[in-house]
């Protein structure tokens, strides 16, 4: 009676151990969350931080600029708006005097090399030397048509380009900076001489306008060089950009580029666009041009994966999950196809997108939509091949090269785009050449086509020697890739890298999850698998084909 | 030949097996998509899965290993080389012929020399083993605050040796289950803890 109350009893007892062991087992991960979440209290999200840290601004000023005498005049040139600005503002042009907007060359690099004004160069329209008027029109100055430009005139400084509010003050594309004095035509477009008057009574800070109009067309068109910056980003949708799009956090470009005193915070040739990765919490002064300083170094959920990824893999690589999303980018430029004519005369041909596929004038390029980057490793610094560098012409020449190392602490997997292209280079002497491109007289290869005639007038004009042959030598150039954040939900997902050919397949070096095994194991794992499979089921077989024989 | 009906797996014991066994199922079939043999959850759902069986098991691991070892279980796992080669022999030919098993399962005997061997290998090596790796590898990113430095390859590897051998153990033991009386006979007993077996000689 008693034994058997108790198997009964002791039976059931023990169904309320099994419930709560099941339960127990099964949350033991959620508790472990739980406790990640406890020790990472004072970190909540990456993006509650950011929004408490970015309300929309009160923008507040003290002076009504159209009240001021000294702009109440009809100015003959925009040098005397910038002498009325400089009036009050008399430090503003010294401080851009110091700011690569003017030097066109990294004032973090002492030896003055770094640059468009210094020795480096692009595969794009490849160097400013020589072609000043075209490619200074998006100098922060007026005048530097050529190398005898006053770099110490404070006339000279174009505030207005930045400062304009009212959206009608344009320069023109080949006047050096200039705007135009009376109505003329650039291609299909009609340049208006600015009203100063009304301009100068309404500037104010810069809106991304401002910036856009160079920054979003940098190579000599919009959406060319970059591939995430062009000028989808006037009025991005939420898709494009998470943080710019005007029903979202509305971001002008200063809100990260932090600016002081005309220094905007950013990447320079020599500087990385921060070496600290500090957070607003810990320096309410911190220059806001790092994603840390806004979303913290643990942005994501507690307990989340995605928090353990920060030490290696950039915000940029899954929150970008792909470039020139709206407007397609130039990925290809071939300058050695430069020169072919049609009936004696340049031509062009249109081609995918609606885009040129070739130019005369430029030769073919390849042209690219929603294109997944390419990753490295990367520190914020770069390298950069200098026109006086001698280089392999059976190489491809990087003509930047991204620095950084899976083992070095600062450096993070970053995507880039990674503009190919084919352009001249000095056969005799192995260095690269600066062809004279721009201009009316008979070197210009624009002019006269003839490639020896425009490399010595380039180089020249650059104080290179050149041998007096020339060739064509494949080269890169890195853009690191940083605007166009996605919204969250249409980041990477972890299969996308943590995949055999996964957007990782190029690094090596390191063990990836679901990319790396050890091919070795994996076979003769799989063959003890099948081993076994076939043990068993030849062993049942048997088991069968006696079992009937019994019978 | 008569069967008579022995009570040899209590309500626990039943409940961790199949517990244990559905973790083991997971975590194979998870672990083996997070090392990229396949896609069927998804990576992240993959990976998901994977972290929460191993925490379950971890905590049921415990249990197990202090059942066994309260409850005097442990005698059931104690290797022995009696008889060891009449089982092997049996399941090598002597299974074909109908022949009797040398070692009928009794309430002093539950395991054959040979289960009592992989079990015990299996309890005490495999799944320390598997489990050290793992949460080794799930620390990865602490291994620096711990002070070590090893490479994540070599942890990730050690882990797939040891998921292959459970993998294996999976196909031999679920294969065993169809040798007893019938087909179904261990199954059924693993359900309702009641073993049928064939008594006289």
């Amino acid at each position: 009676m008693r034994s058997k109350f108790r198997q009964k009893i002791g039976g059931w007892g023990l169904l309320p151990l099994m419930v709560c062991l099941l339960s127990v087992g099964l949350m033991a991960s959620e508790l472990r969350a739980a406790v990640v979440k406890a020790e990472d209290s004072e970190l909540a999200s990456g993006r509650v931080r950011a929004r408490q840290a970015s309300p929309k601004p009160a923008r507040w000023v003290t002076a009504d600029h159209s009240a001021h005498p000294i702009l109440q005049q009809d100015f003959k040139s925009p040098e005397e708006v910038t002498k009325a600005c400089l009036s009050c503002h008399n430090e503003a042009a010294h401080q851009v005097h110091q700011t690569i907007h003017w030097t066109w060359k990294d004032p973090a690099d002492r030896e003055g090399l770094m640059g468009k004004n210094g020795l480096t160069l692009n595969n794009f329209c490849i160097s400013i030397h020589s072609n000043e008027p075209r490619c200074t029109s998006c100098h922060v100055g007026y005048g530097w048509k050529d190398a005898s430009f006053d770099f110490s005139s404070e006339e000279k400084v174009d505030c207005l380009v930045c400062h304009d509010r009212t959206g009608t003050y344009k320069r023109f594309p080949t006047k050096a900076g200039y705007p135009v004095t009376e109505l003329t035509k650039f291609g299909k477009k009609t340049f208006v001489p600015p009203d100063y008057r009304l301009i100068s009574a309404s500037v104010g800070r810069p809106s991304r306008n401002n910036c856009g109009v160079c920054h979003f067309f940098g190579g000599g068109g919009d959406a060319v060089k970059h591939g995430d910056l062009d000028s989808s980003l006037f009025n991005p949708s939420r898709d494009l950009d998470v943080h710019m799009n005007a029903e979202g956090s509305n971001f002008n470009c200063q809100r990260c580029h932090t600016t002081e005193a005309h220094f905007i915070s950013g990447r320079s040739y020599k500087k990385p666009a921060f070496t600290e990765r500090k957070s607003l919490i810990e320096d309410d002064l911190v220059k806001l041009i790092s994603c840390e300083s806004c979303h913290t170094e643990k942005p994501h959920q507690a307990g989340h994966k995605a928090n353990d990824h920060t030490d290696k893999v950039a915000c940029q690589t899954c929150h970008i999950p792909a470039f020139a999303r709206v407007i397609p980018t130039k990925m290809y430029w071939d300058w050695s196809q430069a020169g072919r004519k049609k009936n004696g005369k340049p031509y062009k041909v249109t081609g995918e997108y609606d885009k040129p596929s070739y130019d005369t004038k430029k030769g073919s390029f390849v042209w690219e939509k929603d294109v997944t980057p390419e990753y490295f490793w990367y520190n914020g610094r770069m390298d950069y091949v200098l026109l006086t560098d001698t280089i392999d012409s059976k190489q491809v020449v990087k003509l930047n090269r991204v620095l950084g190392d899976k083992d070095d602490a600062d450096s993070r997997i970053t995507p880039f785009k990674v503009h190919r292209g084919k352009q001249p280079y000095d056969k005799g002497n192995n260095t690269m050449a600066v062809p004279h491109l721009f201009g009316k007289d008979q070197s210009a290869y624009w002019k006269s086509y003839d490639w020896n005639q425009a490399i010595a007038a380039g180089m020249q004009a650059a104080k290179l020697e050149y041998s007096g042959e020339y060739g064509f030598v494949e080269t890169e150039y890195h853009y690191p890739i940083t605007h166009m954040v996605a919204p969250a939900e249409k980041s990477l997902q972890c299969a996308d890298c943590h995949a055999g050919q996964g957007r990782m397949a190029s690094l090596g070096g390191f063990y990836m999850p679901g990319r790396d095994r050890q091919p070795l194991v994996d076979i003769i794992g799989w063959m003890a698998v099948a081993a076994a499979l076939l043990g068993v089921a030849g062993h049942g077989l048997l088991r069968l084909v006696y079992g009937k024989k019994g019978e | 030949m008569t069967i008579t009906k022995l009570f040899l797996y209590t309500r626990f014991e039943r409940f961790w097996h199949w517990m244990q066994g559905t973790l083991i199922l997971l975590l194979i079939v998870s672990g083996f998509e997070v090392h990229g043999a396949y896609r069927l959850f998804g990576f992240e759902t993959a990976f998901k899965v994977h972290n929460t069986c191993a925490w379950a098991w971890l905590v049921l691991y415990a249990f197990i290993v202090f059942w066994i070892v309260t409850t005097g279980e442990w005698k059931h796992y104690v290797p022995t080389f009696a008889k060891m080669f009449e089982v092997i022999r049996y399941y090598c030919s002597g299974i074909f012929r109908g022949e009797a098993h040398p070692v009928p399962k009794s309430e002093r005997v539950k395991h054959n020399p040979l289960q009592r061997i992989t079990y015990l290998g299996i309890v005490s090596l495999l799944v320390p083993f598997q489990m050290v790796t793992g949460f080794i590898y799930y620390y990865y990113n602490r291994w620096p605050q711990f002070g070590w430095n090893w490479t994540l390859g070599t942890v990730a590897v050690l882990h797939t040796v040891g998921a292959f051998a459970f993998l294996i153990y999976l196909i031999v033991h679920v294969y065993m289950i169809t040798t007893g009386h019938t087909l179904g006979t261990h199954l059924k007993a693993m359900f309702t803890g009641y073993e049928n077996i064939e008594a006289g000689k």
